[in-house]
């Protein structure tokens, strides 16, 4: 799995869903239609990012394209990296 | 208002010990600590606690008619007395009191069971016909007081409250996980299932009837919500809400003790003080609850309305300590787990009015379920109505209006417009209102040990023709039947007043206001998105604006804070720890641990996670309470203090 991935779904894991078994989801799989996260979760999540990538997630950017699912949230995370350098 | 207690045997005559009686009494003494009374007859025992409001002097229970073929124990009120005695008389009854408890028993003489229709009161009545050897125990119609039961051997138990039923020697409190599944759900158990397995609430509205060894229990109301035939005008409708109002606040302000109200600061009850006020140049007391925290403080509107209505004002103030503190005391009194620190301000409250000598305080619950007041109305109302158009980028944005919050989900708010798109076009199904809600709170369920009894739907058998009435009536029978009734008159009703002896009367939850509410036209609750329509336009006769123009603002109480600022109580720590949690075995201990982690960090927690942790707190304690009899010393009812009515030996 690629770190990016990995760390995303450690974190949900561990903080979010108090899952002892890792990430019991399909990293594709949509936070919303599942239930994994609600909306303090989100807020969370930006948190999250902001702490570990080093960017500001603006508010135009918290939306479920970008934040529905671990893969979407890499896939977002390594965009604005790659925007950084 | 009282507690009552019996036993019944079901096969053969065997008279109950009056120990076993006492030491029931003993156990909820708290529900009516001013005199003890038990019958004893070779099929029965019954018992009761006597709060003391009405005929202070005569009305000391248990009562029997004018032959003694027919005893009665009975908790709460009959506001109709009254009316109804004279009536009776004309019959030929002969009164020995001055108390309503006599008129149900000669009602029941005149009609049987159907004497619960000509009661106006909050009660659970339990009735001994020593010539039938039948036993009749009924509930109010929307469950203000409680009754439980349970099978025990050849017996058939029965209490206001499950901790008298324990004190039986062959009853045990053991959790049952489809019951706490329910309550991580719906926020209670959903009648007739108690949180304790093999224990049973009476539902509200219902009556069960014992003879020859056979139980039957049957349903005598339910709430209705078919809206009249168009024609009336909104006047017409505004006058006779207002009557009714009037005289359902005035027939519960009959006692033979003061009578104060609790003020909230919202419409409400600002509405029945005034009523009150209006009606009645006495001294009125009125009681408050502020709190530290801002986010949940009222205490600027009360003081305005109790200002406004020249009250003597009293105010309990609450800091996250004073809740964790109170907090197992409170549980101990609901003897369930709850999702909500909310009702241990109600429990301190209750014991500032005690601690002014008040036992009886009026109180504005039910206005939100009948006359339509509650965001989850709304909430159902705008996802219908994006329904129609779910690609519409428009119709979602009226949700913003509920949640103003929602800039902090980003500009679009489109995360919180995606949690209300669950199930969007799921718009046939009878459930269709609570499923955000109870969906929402089964997210809970990722720290039960054990959720294989999930289910999102509660086994409701709704009423004919349910699914032909108007969607916000659907929404509002939901409201009254899975949370109005087994968790807010309950867990935040009934049991934080009586846990301080203090009796709740709530003038919304009048029968005739009740249906009044069901027959009321959808359009004239609830126009668009405005709560309360007509009930507002009753504010305006008698409350300054700001009081019945206000936004509504749920009653709500501060959670992790409660617990973890700035540490966590001894017992908090304890219950939460690991070995704890394996040893009860209802969560997942690491889950768990986590979350306590995560609260004492200091950071914010989700909604859900709020509820998950106060709901193992609280199942924790209802454990430590009741399950491993670390139950609270009580003392037994002592001989001297009580009126024993030996019947035992008497052929019938």
């Amino acid at each position: 799995m690629d770190p990016v991935e990995e760390k995303i779904s450690r974190y949900i894991a561990d903080n979010i869903l108090f899952s002892k078994h890792g990430y019991p989801h399909p990293l594709d799989a949509s936070f919303l239609e599942n239930g994994i996260i609600d909306s303090m979760n989100v807020l969370e999540l930006v948190m999250f990012v902001e702490e570990n990538y080093g960017f500001k997630v603006a508010d135009e950017d918290i939306v479920p394209d970008n934040f529905d699912s671990v893969t979407l949230l890499a896939q977002f995370i390594r965009r604005k990296q790659a925007l950084k350098v | 208002m009282c507690g009552i207690v019996g036993v019944a045997n079901l096969r053969e005559p065997k008279p109950i010990p009056e120990e076993l009686l006492s030491d029931m009494l003993g156990a909820i003494r708290h529900r009516g600590p001013d005199g003890f009374g038990i019958y004893r007859h070779d099929w029965i025992g019954l018992g009761n606690a006597r709060l003391s409001i009405i005929d202070l002097s005569s009305g000391d229970q248990p009562i029997g008619n004018e032959d003694d073929s027919l005893w009665v124990v009975f908790n709460g009120e009959i506001f109709n007395y009254l009316e109804l005695r004279p009536e009776l008389e004309r019959l030929g009854h002969r009164f020995h009191t001055h108390s309503d408890t006599e008129v149900i028993l000669h009602m029941y003489e005149e009609l049987g069971p159907g004497c619960l229709n000509r009661f106006n009161g909050q009660f659970a009545i339990a009735l001994w016909d020593e010539r039938q050897r039948s036993l009749f125990l009924a509930r109010d119609r929307v469950g203000v007081r409680p009754v439980f039961y349970t099978l025990a051997g050849d017996q058939l138990v029965f209490a206001s409250e499950v901790k008298a039923i324990l004190q039986h020697p062959a009853v045990r409190g053991e959790i049952d996980r489809q019951a706490l599944t329910e309550t991580f759900t719906f926020w209670s158990p959903q009648p007739p299932h108690s949180i304790f397995k093999n224990i049973f609430e009476l539902p509200p509205g219902h009556y069960l009837l014992l003879k020859n060894g056979q139980i039957q229990i049957r349903p005598y109301w339910q709430p209705a919500f078919v809206p009249d035939e168009p024609g009336r005008s909104s006047e017409s409708y505004l006058e006779e809400l207002e009557s009714l109002l009037i005289d359902s606040t005035q027939i519960r302000l009959r006692a033979d003790v003061p009578v104060g109200a609790y003020l909230s600061g919202g419409l409400d009850s600002s509405l029945t003080t005034a009523l009150i006020r209006s009606y009645n140049s006495n001294r009125l007391d009125t009681f408050s609850i502020s709190f530290t925290d801002p986010r949940f403080d009222e205490s600027a509107f009360q003081g305005q309305m109790a200002e406004e209505l020249g009250t003597d004002h009293h105010e309990v103030h609450c800091d996250y300590r004073d809740i964790a503190q109170a907090f197992p005391d409170v549980v101990w009194h609901t003897e369930t787990p709850i999702l909500r620190t909310a009702p241990t301000p109600m429990y301190l409250l209750s014991r500032l009015v005690r601690q002014h000598n008040f036992k009886v305080v009026l109180t504005g619950e039910g206005a939100d379920e009948f006359m339509a007041g509650y965001d989850i109305f709304k909430e159902m109302k705008i996802r219908r109505f994006w329904a129609e158009n779910p690609d519409s980028k428009l119709r979602s944005r009226l949700l913003f209006r509920l949640y103003p919050d929602i800039q902090r989900m980003g500009a679009s708010g489109a995360f919180l417009v995606g949690f209300f798109k669950r199930g969007l076009l799921d718009t046939t199904s009878p459930f269709y209102s609570h499923q955000i809600r109870w969906t929402n709170t089964a997210r809970t369920w990722r720290f039960l040990a054990d959720d294989a009894a999930n289910k999102l739907e509660p086994d409701l058998a709704l009423p004919e023709g349910f699914s032909n009435w108007p969607v916000l009536s659907q929404a509002q029978y939901l409201e009254v039947v899975t949370f109005l009734s087994p968790y807010l008159l309950s867990s935040q009703g009934d049991r934080m007043g009586m846990g301080h002896s203090v009796e709740g009367r709530y003038p919304f939850l009048d029968y005739r206001v009740m249906e009044f509410g069901g027959r009321l036209p959808p359009d004239l609750k609830m126009p668009v998105l405005t709560e309360k329509w007509l009930l507002k336009r009753l504010g305006q006769k008698y409350l300054p604006e700001r009081i019945w123009q206000r936004v509504k603002r749920p009653y709500r109480a501060p959670i992790h804070r409660s617990f973890f600022d700035p540490q966590p109580l001894d017992y908090v720590t304890e219950l939460l720890s690991e070995d704890a949690l394996r040893a009860t075995g209802y969560f997942e201990p690491s889950a768990v641990v986590k979350l306590a982690q995560k609260a004492a960090g200091g950071g914010e927690l989700s909604e859900v996670e709020d509820m998950a942790l106060v709901g193992i707190l609280s199942t924790q304690l209802v454990d430590h309470w009741f399950v491993r009899g670390a139950s609270r010393q009580h003392r037994s009812v002592l001989p001297e203090t009580r009126l024993v009515v030996d019947r035992t030996g008497i052929l019938q």
